[in-house]
């Protein structure tokens, strides 16, 4: 997928103006609040015109001020997610499901209902009405919905906002699952940095209606790890778990990642901050924390002052996080090996 | 109570009266509350003070106005004259008349259905590939049919009532174009009457009473229905 954005917008106060062209199959779109991320799917979707510019995907033009193209929002076949589900309240699941299904031209119908029923585990739902499903059942069907019309591209606008924690990881593989399976590109919205980490690879930073910043996810989160108060999220798909006493024994890199929180027979995946990373130059003799590896340091970088330390085990790879001096104190240089302490509560299983 | 023949021809033409004028306003009343709700133009706070105008308007001021426009020398009267169609003082008159009095109340109740429904559940119908009139007949459609019911239920309930108006337009003629009001009116007027108004008084309410019933029912339903 190319988006090729050439446009102005002004509402109000509020004045969007970009110019930029991104490629990707999951591009992500990151802003905090009133950034203007919205208005920007909105023009993209069709669902407000821009006062003037230009905008392309792939090689058809969307809209174009100069040549007075504007394609309808049937037309453009952009499919969204809201962050609310958004199900058609007066139709019952398989109706909402095979609503854009039954309007896209059958040359075009390339996904079937009964493949995005067994993905996105949908089977038990597809008699019911809409209003007896939970948040999560809802925002699956609405997803369903979205990439049953067979779109050229699929718009997710916050989706997992609205949902509690637990049921933002349940979804997040369903959303990675739909774009990779069904060869989907996917223009992905959110104020989160966890959720580009997870569901992007390219991203395009909008600040104040501007651009500001186009990069990988993990670039943003390195440089953001200072500003952060959480500094950089590591993100682990862990699996393979064995059960030692009350803790939980994951294979990585070298040796074993130990966290108190696991689960066995199910891959999980684990956030941890750089910041619950301890340094040491040398083995210590004794220590508390259940974790205690041998990494070479991978690369460093700089985040405002901080110091970002890529620690490498075995070809995985995890980051911490030192000020400056502690970096000086301690002779960190690329290449050099350090011993990383981690308690095992750290480790903060997301789903 | 006692209804003479006259009497019950006089409820007959009423509801017939009101049927046919709610269900003559119901389609106009559904585009101009759509047009007034999604579409943005200027002149917008014109059509919204003429809409409502009807509601501020003695009815017999609407009736007079009627009158004039369809009478003989009326550009409408003479418009229809030209194909052998004459309405002052027959009860399509009085449709005529109930449905204006009574079309602000029906915009409105529809206005506030249409109202109530999500944006995004617009948006994402356009953006699942329905065009606008596809989005209008499968989602606005649909989640304003509360406010249809209610709107047709409170014109219906006028037009029963309908009284100003209709006597200016529609002439008040025993058989063809008396309603209940008129009828009652006639009654009120002479001192024997009293027994007779009252038997059609019980009917009005029993009327009225009934339409807000049926109006809570077919709510209910619709409403058991949308959670489904």
């Amino acid at each position: 997928m190319k988006l090729c954005i050439d446009i102005e917008k002004k509402q109000g106060d509020f004045s969007l103006k970009l110019n930029t062209e991104i490629s990707g199959e999951r591009v992500g779109i990151f802003g905090a609040s009133g950034s203007g991320k919205s208005t920007l799917v909105h023009l993209i979707a069709g669902l407000i015109k821009p006062d003037a510019g230009e905008i392309y995907l792939d090689d058809t033009c969307l809209f174009s001020s100069r040549n007075r193209i504007d394609l309808s929002p049937e037309k453009r076949r952009i499919a969204l997610v809201f962050q609310q589900a958004t199900l058609f309240p007066h139709l019952g699941v398989k109706s909402n499901l095979l609503y854009g299904y039954k309007r896209c031209r059958p040359a075009e119908r390339r996904i079937k209902p009964e493949a995005i029923i067994e993905v996105l585990n949908l089977g038990h739902l597809v008699g019911r009405g809409v209003g007896k499903l939970s948040g999560g059942e809802k925002q699956r069907v609405a997803l369903g919905r979205a990439v049953l019309a067979n779109p050229r591209l699929l718009v997710m606008d916050e989706p997992l906002s609205a949902l509690d924690d637990s049921l933002r990881y349940q979804i997040i593989p369903y959303l990675r699952s739909v774009s990779a399976e069904f060869g989907i590109p996917c223009l992905f919205i959110s104020h989160s940095l966890i959720e580009m980490q997870l569901m992007t690879e390219r991203v395009l930073v909008v600040r104040d209606g501007r651009l500001a910043s186009i990069s990988t996810p993990d670039e943003l989160a390195r440089s953001g790890m200072a500003a952060n108060p959480r500094g950089y999220l590591n993100l682990l798909r862990l699996d393979g778990a064995t059960q030692k006493e009350s803790l939980f024994l994951y294979p990585w890199g070298e040796s074993d990642l130990i966290v108190s929180e696991g689960r066995i027979g199910e891959e999980s995946l684990f956030e941890l901050s750089s910041r619950d990373i301890i340094l040491f130059k040398n083995h210590p003799e004794a220590i508390s924390a259940r974790n205690l590896l041998e990494c070479r340091v991978a690369e460093l970088f700089d985040s405002d002052g901080r110091k970002g330390v890529v620690l490498e085990s075995g070809g995985a790879t995890l980051v911490a996080e030192i000020v400056r001096p502690a970096a000086e104190e301690l002779g960190i240089a690329t290449g050099a090996t350090v011993f990383a302490a981690i308690k095992a509560s750290a480790f903060r299983r997301l789903g | 109570m006692h209804l003479s023949p006259q009497d019950i021809t006089a409820i007959l033409l009423s509801m017939k009266i009101a049927v046919t004028a709610t269900a003559i306003s119901l389609p106009f009343g559904f585009a101009t509350a759509w047009v007034m709700v999604f579409k943005r133009f200027r002149g917008k706070v014109l059509l919204e003070v003429l809409i409502n105008l009807p509601l501020t308007l003695p009815p017999v001021v609407i009736g007079y106005f009627l009158l004039l426009m369809l009478g003989r020398n009326g550009w409408i009267g003479i418009f229809l004259k030209s194909f052998g169609v004459e309405l002052v003082f027959t009860w399509k008159a009085a449709v005529l008349a109930s449905a204006t009095v009574g079309f602000p109340l029906l915009v409105r109740s529809i206005r506030l259905g249409m109202e109530s429904i999500d944006q995004q559940l617009l948006q994402a119908s356009r953006s699942l590939g329905a065009p606008w009139y596809d989005t209008l007949a499968t989602v606005i459609l649909p989640l304003s049919l509360r406010g249809m019911v209610a709107g047709s239920s409170l014109m219906f309930a006028r037009s029963l009532g309908e009284f100003g108006a209709t006597i200016i337009v529609a002439g008040n003629i025993p058989g063809l174009t008396q309603t209940i009001p008129l009828a009652i009116y006639d009654y009120a007027s002479s001192p024997a009457g009293t027994s007779m108004a009252l038997s059609l008084c019980l009917v009005s309410i029993a009327l009225s009473v009934s339409v807000l019933f049926l109006h809570e029912l077919i709510g209910k339903k619709l409403e058991h229905g949308g959670k489904a």
